[in-house]
């Protein structure tokens, strides 16, 4: 049996409802600071994307002659490094590795987080088996995930963004599940099951639209701290490798000559913050609009 | 409260045995073999077989992680392959700095995040509000290698203010020590301050909207008592379980503080480790963390049951 | 009947509007009245006609976003725009509340002595033990059994009704003249509520509280109260005896309350509460017309023309008075 057949007009379904939607638009619209964070953001994926074309020159290209210029020197808008290399377009290049590894990241929690979260929150006989698991993948910090993983397969950006992915997923479980237990015992789903809609179509007509709203709020959040990791691993070495840019090899071969060329420490850590900061006003907007009574 | 803390007793248990399985499959699947690790200059087929008899490569998995499982409970975590040095020992060098680094680290997220968080909920809607949360923000946004580099430059080069690396042992000379590790400490505290900020913010905006609060105000009592005696501790519950999901922010993170400010500690060691391919180290340290992980979540859980009582009664409650 | 003596609380012309993001809501309109120790006064409406808002404004409970003006004295102290640390000696003390949720208005961190202890500590001189003490006997006085081992127990500890009753020890800490009880028993199993009441009605008369009832259920105030009064969209509709606005109420509204309406389709049902047909109105000021008229039976030009007053214009508190241009038992008269 089919559950299409069976199910007579669901019962009034408060959150999926476009109205409520859209409402969440307007209010996102009204927020300052979220249209700021928004703005940044759009920016930063922009200048990314179009790195190759924006940037003056190839973000390995050394220039000898003109090592440590400070920022403003014509033809170097943001300095050059040790090297000579154009601090611009490295940030260019390294942003979009950056933005490469958050979404990569929180593809990985999603893709695996959901269902976990999903299954966990609405079959009670399995939430045991998932939070043991959950509680494993936390007892497992993601600096040491990365550890593990660059000592297994060798360090890269793949690596980075698996290792960030991975740490992300408990949380992206815990989310999912409190909202689906919570959906689970509302008025409307208990009368989608007492009409005899089976469970995985409850799960996906009525549970998971409404958990939504947690699920990109938690994304938005996951991002900018999956962009922060990537910078930490790559610093240690354990992330993308040299001669490939990335905003956290920057700052490690800054660290040696900082004192000399300050701008070249300053500069990358200003746009991870940027875009980090960017991504969590545009969430902490995101969340006022979607549930105006939480408040961050 | 005895079943509570049983049942979570038992969850860690569990949680343990799985960490080592992980750790014990994850070295399983290290690329090469470790008996040519091992066996260094000799290539000969018999010695190789012979290190492979001595390292129990030949008996069954189940067996091998029987002898991994009773070893680490003796302490014998294998010996460095670069140093020869046990791991034990090493992890032993190593563990206090980090542990002290990770406690000052903390007091500097509690007291910071839990003092901007109270003002913040108090003073709702005023500049002092506002500012909190853009403090916040701003510690949630900034990586705190980068604070750390930035500190270095300007505070320990720049201003002279404070030793830019290195390490003094707590028993040698304890100014010292805590002048080595105030900036370190600083810096891998104010990003866990954001956390702990936000959700004592909202803990104590939802215990100040509650019930009790007002049959606090109608016996007469000062809003100081108010505030910290029913709201805070009210919320206290949940910034004690955000300070336990943190750790794994505060593990990562002083492997790097101690990287940039060239602490001798656990962190060092790691990454170390990691470029030098020792194996041993690795395994070690990755199991004493998740160990240590997941204590400190049974801790946490201990001081959660002690602050609400609900908990004590209720039993098995996640 | 038990009242006796000066008022002991008195409230005149009580006015709370509260400042909100689509501006000013009027929630109490020129309220008074008097309590008497030993007297039980109800006063009842449907929720948001402004009875709960007129209990927390006695003792300056409310929220900074309200503003409130006109008289509440506690014998001859006022208390409106009285500064925060003289009203924080009068609550507790003088003034005492007991909250509708006993299981949200007790704090679940702390055992339940601790917080009867609290209250008693911020009042009085007394030492760690001579509290502890004093709230043992309070337990006792309220009707918790073994007292002495209950004292060290946490709220969840206690079943709804137990819980109330050591709200209401902790109310009475300090022994306060006035003690305002907001739908005590509304949150508690129907077994549970008369033997809460009968400890509060009982109470009041052996200490001398003088008990302001604030509920929407007019079983508990033919239970308990000397006298009533009704409120409607922040005013007073009616006021009298319990005894005499029962027999003969003349506020529409009040005939609601009680049922007694004869609308078609519906059967009254004695002593429960009716549906009225409409809500209770969000005002943003106080109209010069019967606030009542668009849900009133017996609403005419008049009513939407002007205000009513209180009728018969009388000082004394028993009389049975009534803000109607059209009062019940004048249109039965003019029926026969």
């Amino acid at each position: 049996m089919t559950a299409t057949e069976i199910v007579t007009p669901p019962a009034p379904d408060p959150g999926a409802t476009p109205p409520r939607r859209r409402a969440a638009l307007r209010r996102l619209r009204r927020s300052p600071l979220g249209i700021a964070g928004f703005a940044v953001l759009a920016v930063a994926v922009l200048a990314s994307v179009l790195a190759p074309v924006l940037a003056p020159y190839s973000p390995a290209q050394v220039h000898f002659d003109a090592p440590f210029q400070i920022p403003g020197t014509v033809g170097f808008a943001l300095g050059t490094d040790d090297l000579g290399r154009d601090v611009l377009s490295r940030i260019l290049f390294g942003l979009r590795a950056s933005l490469e590894v958050g979404v990569l990241a929180v593809a990985l929690a999603l893709v695996v987080g959901v269902p976990l979260g999903l299954a966990a929150g609405y079959f009670r006989a399995l939430d045991a088996v998932i939070s043991r698991f959950t509680d494993l993948m936390l007892a497992f910090p993601f600096l040491l995930l990365a550890v593990g993983l660059a000592a297994i397969r060798g360090p890269s950006l793949g690596n980075a963004a698996l290792a960030l992915g991975i740490s992300q997923i408990p949380g992206m479980i815990r989310v999912v599940r409190s909202e689906t237990f919570r959906l689970k015992n509302l008025d409307f789903v208990a009368a989608s099951l007492v009409d005899g809609a089976s469970d995985v179509w409850v799960l996906g007509r009525h549970v998971l639209p409404n958990a939504l709203s947690a699920v990109i709020v938690q994304a938005t959040v996951a991002i900018p701290q999956a962009i922060i990791g990537e910078s930490v691993l790559s610093f240690l070495g354990l992330g993308i490798q040299p001669p490939d840019p990335s905003l956290g090899t920057m700052l490690a071969d800054a660290q040696q000559y900082a004192a000399q060329a300050p701008w070249t420490a300053v500069v990358p850590g200003l746009a991870i913050m940027l875009v980090a900061l960017a991504f969590n006003l545009f969430g902490d907007a995101l969340r006022d609009a979607l549930d105006p009574r939480s408040s961050r | 409260m005895r079943s509570y803390l049983l049942h979570r007793l038992w969850q860690s248990a569990v949680t343990l045995v799985l960490a080592t399985i992980v750790v014990f499959l994850g070295v399983r699947a290290l690329p090469g073999d470790p008996a040519l690790a091992f066996a260094g200059e000799e290539r000969d087929p018999a010695s190789l077989a012979a290190i492979r008899e001595r390292l129990g490569l030949n008996d069954s998995l189940v067996v091998q992680y029987g002898k991994f499982v009773l070893g680490a409970l003796r302490g014998d975590l294998g010996t460095s392959t670069r140093t020869g040095i046990p791991v034990s020992t090493m992890i032993g060098t190593g563990l206090p700095v980090t542990i002290e680094l990770s406690l000052l680290a903390l007091l500097v997220a509690i007291v910071l995040g839990v003092t901007t968080g109270v003002v913040a909920a108090v003073r709702r809607g005023r500049p002092a509000e506002w500012f909190a949360n853009a403090l916040a923000l701003l510690g949630l946004s900034v990586p705190n290698f980068w604070l750390g580099l930035i500190a270095i430059l300007y505070l320990a080069v720049g201003l002279g203010l404070f030793p830019a690396s290195g390490f003094v042992p707590f028993g040698e000379d304890p100014v010292a020590n805590l002048h080595h590790l105030v900036l370190p400490a600083l810096v891998l505290g104010t990003g866990i301050a954001a956390i702990v900020m936000r959700q004592t913010r909202s803990a104590m905006l939802e215990s100040l909207g509650a019930d009790y609060i007002r049959t606090a105000r109608a016996k007469g009592a000062s809003p100081r008592a108010v505030i910290g005696r029913h709201a805070l501790r009210n919320s206290l519950v949940v910034v004690v379980t955000v300070v336990g999901l943190q750790l794994g922010i505060l593990i990562s993170g002083a492997v790097v503080t101690e990287r940039i400010f060239g602490l001798p500690g656990f962190g060092k060691m790691t990454i170390d480790a990691v470029f030098q391919r020792d194996y041993p180290v690795i395994q070690g340290v990755v199991l004493v963390t998740a160990a240590a992980y997941i204590l400190i979540n049974f801790l946490v859980d201990v001081a959660y049951s002690l602050i609400d009582p609900r908990i004590r009664v209720a039993g098995g409650q996640s | 009947m038990t009242a006796q003596g000066e008022p002991v609380l008195t409230v005149r012309d009580l006015r709370v509007t509260f400042r909100t993001d689509d501006g000013p809501v009027s929630a109490v309109d020129s309220v008074s009245f008097d309590v008497r120790p030993g007297e039980v006064l109800a006063v009842v409406g449907e929720s948001g006609c402004g009875k709960s808002v007129t209990a927390m404004s006695i003792a300056g409970l409310l929220p900074p976003s309200a503003t409130v003006t006109g008289s509440v004295r506690l014998r001859d102290q006022e208390l409106v725009g009285a500064p925060e640390p003289t009203l924080r000696r009068v609550r507790g003390a003088e003034v005492a509340y007991v909250f509708q949720e006993p299981m949200t208005s007790l704090n679940p961190v702390f055992t339940v002595g601790s917080q009867i202890t609290e209250t008693l500590r911020i009042h009085q001189k007394l030492s760690r033990k001579q509290a502890l003490a004093r709230a043992v006997e309070l337990l006792a006085l309220v009707g918790i059994p073994s007292p002495a081992s209950r004292v060290g127990a946490y709220p969840h500890q206690f079943s709804g009704g137990m819980r109330q009753r050591v709200m209401i020890a902790m109310a009475l800490a300090c022994d306060p003249a006035v003690l305002v009880a907001d739908e005590p028993t509304t949150a508690l199993d129907v077994t549970v509520q008369a033997a809460v009441l009968d400890l509060l009605r009982d109470l009041g008369t052996r200490l001398g509280t003088a008990i302001v009832l604030i509920t929407h259920d007019l079983g508990v105030v033919a239970d308990i109260a000397d006298r009533v009064l009704v409120m409607y969209a922040g005013r007073v509709v009616e006021t009298g005896p319990t005894q005499e606005l029962f027999d003969a109420p003349r506020h529409h509204y009040t005939l609601g309350l009680l049922g007694a309406v004869p609308t078609a389709g519906r059967r009254a049902a004695g002593g429960r509460l009716q549906e009225i047909p409409g809500l209770v109105p969000v005002l943003h000021e106080q109209p010069d017309a019967c606030t009542f008229a668009e849900r009133c039976p017996a609403a005419d030009e008049q009513c939407r023309a002007g205000a009513p007053a209180l009728e018969p214009r009388d000082t004394d508190p028993t009389t049975h008075r009534a803000a109607c241009w059209h009062p019940a038992d004048a249109l039965l008269t003019k029926g026969r």
